[in-house]
């Protein structure tokens, strides 16, 4: 990705706008502004957290602190979908090591890469707080629950 | 059973709506508040024996009276939806099923604690019930309830537990990484923004609109005699129906496992963890506890945040607690030395006794580190950590020794 491409668009900047004035500081809109940058740029670069500090008149330094902090704001690219299984305790008491294990090998990849097809990336999370259906995952915006081998299977097959 | 006052709706299609929101008696209650003074609201929340649902059991009524009565500047309310206690999804259900309960619950807070301005952290991951929430706050503009003095924010999260510790949450709504605050001062001195600022749990929330209606003596008398109302238990783990189940505060662990069907895999029960992963663990022979946070408190452990995790006698304890600690050590914001090396530690020295490449002393060593740590920490993390370090050793030390060979 070159430095140029990495730009909103007008409309996308009276959006960053409008998002700073529901704060009290507009720094309180840093963290939608960086989920808006994700969805937009694919991940967030050092040129995107660059970006996103000048549009908030920060350092990068202050931006690269909270990129790196939270989970969710991907720092290299990520595959088309991305695949989060619970690991934590209810989904541990349901299966989840299966799940993960079968995904692993269904996929080819370890936790943490993405597929060479560019299709899905692997996650292991913490709780998603969806126990009462464990073992579960989400997948993109999606959370998958109640999973066997074979219900991952068809879920992984109908992703593209 | 007790009635059902926060899940009335959940079997109601389209509860998410205004519409069926109204037709089922919501925003009845806001009209009576407009009608009455701040003072009188927070009195009638006081008198209701409602205590904070997030976590620490704080009473609600209280902590809104410790806004500074001669402040000038603006007053926030910050409802804490980042839920991520594992074993506790109730959160979810209450965005998702009924989200007018919290908002017509949070214009009635403001009003009692005169803010004009709220936020609702949603946590990162929760997009589903994100998207039903803020559907649900642009109803409530265009009708008008919303937008007449007071104004809510929603705001998402980006994947992190800490920042459901409040003044982590408030770090990271202030736009920074979610680093918790050492207290004093409470938020509700200087909190978000550097301003007063009251931080509600989204269930303590949704019960404002049914104490109005119905009163204080009528929800008080709901639940046990320290803590009134019902509460939403998440129960998972190894029982016949997992779910979300209201139950009175005055219940006790054993009628609720019951209630959530009984214990299944062997059918024979090991252990219940009561309140979150932070909660100490409870031996079979221990369920016998009255579900509130003073009954828990005394058995020794923590109502926290409601999600009950049962395991039958097929679950390994050091497995079980070598998930929580990886937990812990994943979740550490690493502000505090004690936390952030002994979680990481204590996860590793776990892992190797479940491999069984562990050594008898380890176990002391864990009990050791975790007991000199408590206490010392910026924020309730750690604790939470040294609960189940702590009570699963010293509850099931066999089990350890079993796997430890030397
Ligand atoms: C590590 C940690 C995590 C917490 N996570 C949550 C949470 O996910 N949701 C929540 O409401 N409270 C959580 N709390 C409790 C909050 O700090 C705070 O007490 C609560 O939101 C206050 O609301 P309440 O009085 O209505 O319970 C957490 C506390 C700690 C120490
Ligand atoms: S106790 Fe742990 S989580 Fe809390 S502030 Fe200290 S290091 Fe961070
Ligand atoms: S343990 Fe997996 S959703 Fe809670």
């Amino acid at each position: 990705m070159s430095v140029q491409s990495i730009a909103f668009s007008t409309g996308q900047l009276a959006e960053v706008r409008r998002l700073q004035g529901l704060y009290p500081d507009k720094r309180g809109a840093l963290l939608p502004v960086l989920h808006m940058a994700q969805d937009t740029f694919g991940y967030v670069s050092l040129e995107v957290e660059e970006y996103v500090a000048s549009l908030f008149g920060l350092s990068p330094a202050h931006v690269h602190e909270v990129v790196t902090f939270y989970t969710l704001y991907f720092r290299q690219p990520r595959g088309r979908h991305v695949v989060a299984v619970c690991h934590n305790l209810s989904c541990h008491l349901a299966g989840a090591p299966l799940i993960l294990a079968h995904l692993k090998e269904r996929l080819g990849i370890d936790v943490g890469e993405t597929t060479d097809d560019g299709r899905i990336t692997l996650q292991a999370v913490e709780c998603l707080c969806a126990c009462e259906a464990a073992p579960m995952m989400q997948v993109d915006d999606r959370y998958e629950m109640n999973l066997t081998p074979d219900k991952v299977d068809r879920i992984v097959e109908a992703l593209r | 059973m007790s009635e059902k006052i926060l899940s009335r709706n959940f079997g109601v299609k389209d509860s998410h709506t205004l519409k069926v929101y109204r037709e089922t008696g919501g925003y009845t209650a806001l009209a009576q508040a407009l009608g009455r003074e701040p003072a009188a609201i927070l009195d009638e929340v006081k008198k209701s024996n409602l205590r904070g649902l997030g976590g620490a059991g704080f009473p609600t009524g209280m902590k809104w009276s410790f806004i500074p009565k001669n402040h000038s500047g603006p007053v926030y309310l910050v409802i804490n939806a980042d839920e991520g206690e594992p074993g506790t999804f109730k959160d979810r259900y209450l965005l998702e099923r009924d989200p007018h309960a919290l908002i017509e619950g949070m214009i009635i807070a403001a009003r009692a604690i005169k803010s004009a301005l709220g936020f609702v952290y949603i946590r990162g991951e929760y997009v589903e019930p994100w998207r039903r929430f803020t559907a649900a706050v642009r109803e409530a503009y265009d009708a008008g309830y919303l937008g007449q003095g007071f104004d809510i924010v929603v705001h998402r999260g980006a994947g992190a537990y800490i920042c459901g510790e409040e003044t982590g949450l408030i770090s990271s709504l202030e736009g920074k990484k979610g680093w918790p605050k050492v207290k004093p001062p409470f938020p509700a001195i200087k909190g978000a923004f550097g301003q007063p600022t009251i931080v509600n749990n989204v269930e303590t929330i949704c019960c404002v609109p049914h104490i109005i209606n119905r009163g204080a003596a009528w929800f008080a008398g709901l639940g046990s005699k320290t803590q009134g109302g019902t509460r939403m238990y998440s129960v998972s783990g190894r029982v016949t129906t997992p779910g979300v189940y209201e139950e009175s505060c005055a219940i006790t662990l054993r009628e609720l496992i019951e209630r959530a069907g009984g214990v299944s895999g062997s059918g024979r029960l090991k252990a219940v963890v009561p309140g979150g992963s932070s909660a100490p663990i409870l031996a079979a022979h221990e369920i016998d506890v009255v579900m509130d946070v003073d009954g828990l408190r005394n058995a020794g452990t923590m109502a926290g945040s409601a999600g009950v995790i049962v395991f039958d006698d097929t679950v390994s304890i050091p497995e079980a607690l070598m998930v929580v600690a990886r937990f812990y050590a994943h979740e550490s914001c690493g502000q505090c030395t004690p936390c952030r090396e002994s979680t990481g530690w204590i996860y590793k020295m776990c892992h190797r006794i479940v491999e069984g490449k562990g050594r008898k002393d380890d176990l002391d060593t864990i009990l050791d580190v975790a007991k000199r740590g408590a206490g010392t920490t910026i924020c309730a993390f750690y604790d939470g950590a040294v609960g189940p370090y702590i009570s699963y050793i010293e509850k099931f030390r066999g089990e350890f020794e079993a796997l430890c060979q030397r």
